[in-house]
């Protein structure tokens, strides 16, 4: 029996698991996914925003703040690259001008400090391919960057390092609710647990369904990006955005903290959980980003993508037990600024909701710190050799472009959680996410999952069951 | 830090053949630094035949190829590290790689070739909309499961390029049971070797849709087929032309890039149009003492050019490391009309010997002249029946129109 059950491996699941585990508590995370991290919290834009766009009041304002300011020591505890880069809110009109003024005293109100206008002549020395119709700015002095799976990833890690257990491939199928509560997978596992944390993303609404819940209404929003090359991740230093209009916030242009440059996301409602990228939503961001900046280098595209971002009818997050169910608590319809919200989350969903039903003692050997996934290229000469002497297969580069070596590969399919497959090794390491796109690396990264794991080639999955890498031996 | 006369970046075809060159021209130390665990490069998967015709007028695979290169190799005083990966190149030619024994380390060439050749592009850079499913490989990918893994990716293959890893690949999957069902190009020619379109399509049946992209993947956990779309002049999409093919693998082969970080890194001057370095005759880049050879400096048809071209580097690196820099009379090589590219970019007038020209043409042109001018005048024209951009050309300019050169010199195709 646990004492709390996590529904959904995402940035608010790891959150709440890791938070979880700085107590004495029995705790588990079922996640549906082949390996954690695999919804919405994989696919979004990596922002840590400010806190002047949700309205005055509102769970999306309170958290945002909060987050905010958590998020710095948070990443540095789990080895997570986050950069305190700025955001610009770019205006193209003097009607856009006289919205900037209204974010800026909305934000105040949020709470959110270092918030300025800024004109043409000084947005222009701060970013110099800005588009010459863009007339001035509010500038978000405590707007970041931080990379959205490394950090859930990496919670979830530190929370089983802490004794968290962790259930892949278990989609939730049905739930028996009684004294305590039974939860029953598609694939026919089994897991009983006092307290059940729905955390689900698109699925919470399934998932709230299942004990008879249904209070909210999920939707999808699909997201289309573009990344570019290392090489121009340099082109804009903030994160820069559209003046928002009724029509939402429109995209962005942002650096990415492992140093790309990433353009989108489109808005399109999808009605099941389609990651699949359109020609058009694709054109349009080049589009888009075409007007924010002067020379978008779109010939260094390396890849594109899309995400789901599941939101709840209420427009805010709804993060509150269940009416229908004592010790059942719903964190749904956490649509963006989610990320930025996670860690504030986790401190309210343990510290207010979970600690009325349970008693919440300190875990003596909780260790918060954990060790970046990936590092070995950001250490000096001294340092590497001195790694290498000790674990020769850190002299081996596995990833050409990115630079990843066979030892931080090996790393990542051996500590916590463990990844399985080939995206779950690119999401660790970042090997494969380079300008090639894996097309050197991953045979080799195949070859070190199924020496790893024990098994051959033809059993290594991109994904989970159904991605077989291979079909079968030649003839 | 070990000084070497000559440090050749990559062991593959143009590596070997360069690192024979340069040391029977004399120079006395040489390195191949090659991060891969045996010499030869991409010519290791490359089991199918025809490598070789020109050169030593026989039929061979890519591995017998790569092999007659490593006895030479092996038969002289010249240095290997094998599981090496190059890390950094400096202007003052110190090379900073990193292996499992030495770790991280530093070496100096007195002289420096380029040999890193290229990588594939992938889907991710042509943003085709769809899935990101298991499925979905470059061909070059594709040859490395099937011919060095044993491995098959799919059985039911779509292909979109008509590059000549595509068609060898076509040909390859079709052999080991997988069934091709289409191969798209989105150009209204292949771009690879016509002796490839007849043995590796026609003589399988393998149809070949000129002028057609594929716009869209489809998915779950592995591609379920692919949406294939009719494109017009500007290669957008028709509207309307769509039909759609179930399979379980896409195989891209959409074009080869050269693999310059290393060269970025160290400062050398890049073609826009090559995506290589810009080259004198001798294969010199911008830096003094730092050479290109192979598909890192302009993609070729056949190894047998890439060899040719690596002999090249190598005497000319040998000579740099036993006398060092030399002054330059320099003109430039310009492609005009209907020329994509013409390589060497540079002429130094003080070098001695003949200079090939080697060009690509941007279309079909067929009973054309290439001419080259200078000072505005026609200093030599050749007769073609037909150039292709798929096949590279070259015309040969002698010592003694190199001397009388009088500013910069032009290529174009006249039909």
């Amino acid at each position: 029996m646990f004492d709390v059950a996590v529904i959904g491996g995402g940035v608010i699941g790891g959150a709440i698991l890791r938070k979880l585990s700085s107590y004495n508590l029995k705790i588990c995370l079922l996640e549906k996914g082949n390996d954690v991290c695999v919804g919405q919290s994989k696919a979004n834009s990596g922002i840590v925003h400010a806190g002047f766009d949700a309205s005055v009041g509102t769970l999306k304002a309170k958290f945002n703040v909060l987050g905010n300011a958590m998020m710095p020591k948070y990443a540095r505890e789990l080895g997570v690259k986050y950069e305190n880069n700025g955001s610009l809110v770019v205006a193209f009109s003097d009607e856009e001008m006289i919205t900037l003024g209204e974010l800026k005293e909305r934000g105040i109100r949020n709470g959110v400090q270092g918030l300025e206008i800024i004109d043409q002549a000084k947005l222009r020395e701060l970013e110099p391919n800005i588009s010459p119709n863009a007339v001035g700015a509010l500038l978000a002095k405590t707007g970041g960057i931080i990379c959205p799976y490394e950090l859930t990833i990496a919670s979830i890690g530190n929370a089983m390092d802490n004794g968290a257990t962790l259930f892949t491939n278990f989609e939730v199928d049905k739930i028996n609710a009684g004294d305590s509560f039974e939860i029953y997978s598609a694939n026919g596992q089994k897991v009983q647990s006092k307290i059940v944390v729905n955390c689900a993303g698109y699925g919470s609404q399934k998932v709230a369904n299942l004990i008879g819940d249904y209070s909210f209404t999920i939707g999808g929003r699909r997201g289309e990006y573009i990344l570019l090359d290392r090489e121009s991740g340099g082109f804009a230093k903030h994160t820069l955005f559209f003046t928002p209009t009724k029509k939402g916030k429109g995209i962005l242009i942002s650096p990415t903290v492992d140093g790309n440059l990433l353009l989108g996301p489109t808005a399109d409602e999808v009605d099941f959980n389609n990651t699949d990228t359109t020609q058009i939503g694709l054109q349009s961001v080049i589009d888009k980003a075409n007007e924010m900046c002067v020379g978008v280098p779109t010939y260094n595209v390396i890849t594109s993508f899309a995400g789901v971002r599941a939101y709840c009818d209420k427009h805010d997050f709804i993060i509150e037990e269940s009416n229908v169910k004592n010790g059942f608590i719903n964190c749904v319809g956490i649509e963006s600024p989610g990320l930025t919200s996670a860690p504030a989350i986790a401190e309210y969903v343990v510290d207010e909701i979970i600690s009325k039903r349970i008693t919440l003692t300190k875990n003596p050997n909780f260790n918060g710190v954990r060790k970046p996934d990936y590092f070995f290229s950001k250490l000096t000469v001294e340092e590497k050799n001195e790694i290498i002497k000790k674990d020769p297969s850190y002299g081996r580069i596995v990833c050409r472009c990115e630079r990843i070596t066979e030892g931080e590969i090996v790393r990542a399919l051996t500590q916590n959680p463990r990844a399985t497959d080939i995206d779950g090794v690119k999401r660790r390491t970042r090997a494969g996410m380079g300008r090639c796109q894996g097309g050197f690396c991953q045979p080799y990264v195949a070859d070190l999952i199924a020496k790893v794991n024990g098994v051959t080639i033809d059993k290594v999955t991109k994904n989970g069951k159904g991605s077989e890498i291979v079909v079968g031996e030649t003839k | 830090m070990k000084v070497y006369d000559v440090v050749i970046i990559g062991g593959g075809p143009a590596g070997l053949a360069a690192a024979v060159s340069a040391y029977d021209s004399g120079a006395e130390s040489v390195l191949i630094l090659e991060r891969d665990d045996v010499l030869g490069g991409i010519l290791n998967q490359c089991i199918h035949n025809g490598f070789g015709l020109t050169r030593f007028k026989e039929s061979m695979t890519g591995p017998e190829y790569a092999d007659r290169f490593i006895k030479e190799v092996r038969k002289r005083n010249i240095e290997v590290k094998l599981k090496t990966t190059v890390l950094d190149l400096c202007e003052d030619k110190t090379v900073t790689a990193i292996n499992e024994r030495e770790g991280v380390f530093f070496v100096r060439g007195k002289a420096v070739i380029l040999a890193m050749g290229c990588r594939e592009r992938s889907r991710g850079a042509l943003n085709v909309a769809g899935t990101r499913v298991a499925g979905v490989y470059s061909a070059g990918t594709a040859q490395k499961y099937v011919n060095v893994k044993g491995f098959l990716p799919g059985k039911n293959v779509v292909i979109l390029g008509s590059g000549d890893i595509g068609l060898i690949m076509a040909r390859r999957m079709t052999l080991e049971g997988a069934k091709v069902h289409a191969v798209c190009e989105i150009m209204p020619h292949s771009s690879g070797l016509k002796r490839n379109i007849v043995q590796c399509l026609n003589d399988f049946d393998i149809p070949l849709y000129l002028n057609h992209t594929i716009t869209r993947i489809d998915g779950d956990a592995r591609v379920t087929g692919v949406q294939i779309s009719k494109v017009d002049q500007n290669k957008k999409p028709i509207l309307g032309s769509e039909f759609y093919i179930p399979c379980d693998t896409v195989l891209f082969s959409v074009g080869l890039i050269p693999e310059n970080e290393l060269s970025k890194n160290a400062g050398v001057e890049l073609s826009p149009k090559t995506k290589g370095a810009v080259v004198y005759q001798n294969r010199e880049t911008s830096i003094s003492g730092i050479f290109a050879c192979g598909n890192v400096l302009q993609v070729h048809d056949l190894v047998d050019f890439v060899s040719e071209e690596a002999e090249l580097a190598g005497k000319s690196a040998s000579e740099y490391a036993r006398r060092g820099d030399r002054e330059k009379d320099c003109v430039n090589c310009i492609a005009k009309d209907k020329i994509t590219y013409v390589l060497p970019q540079k002429i130094d007038k003080n070098q001695s010997g003949n200079v090939t020209l080697f060009f690509r043409a941007n279309g079909v042109y067929k009973n054309c002249r290439v001419v080259v001018e200078n000072d505005g005048q026609e200093v030599l024209s050749l007769k073609k029946r037909v150039v292709v951009p798929g096949e590279m050309e070259r015309v040969i300019l002698t010592e003694k129109i190199i001397k009388a050169l009088n500013g910069d010199l032009t290529l174009k195709i006249v039909e």
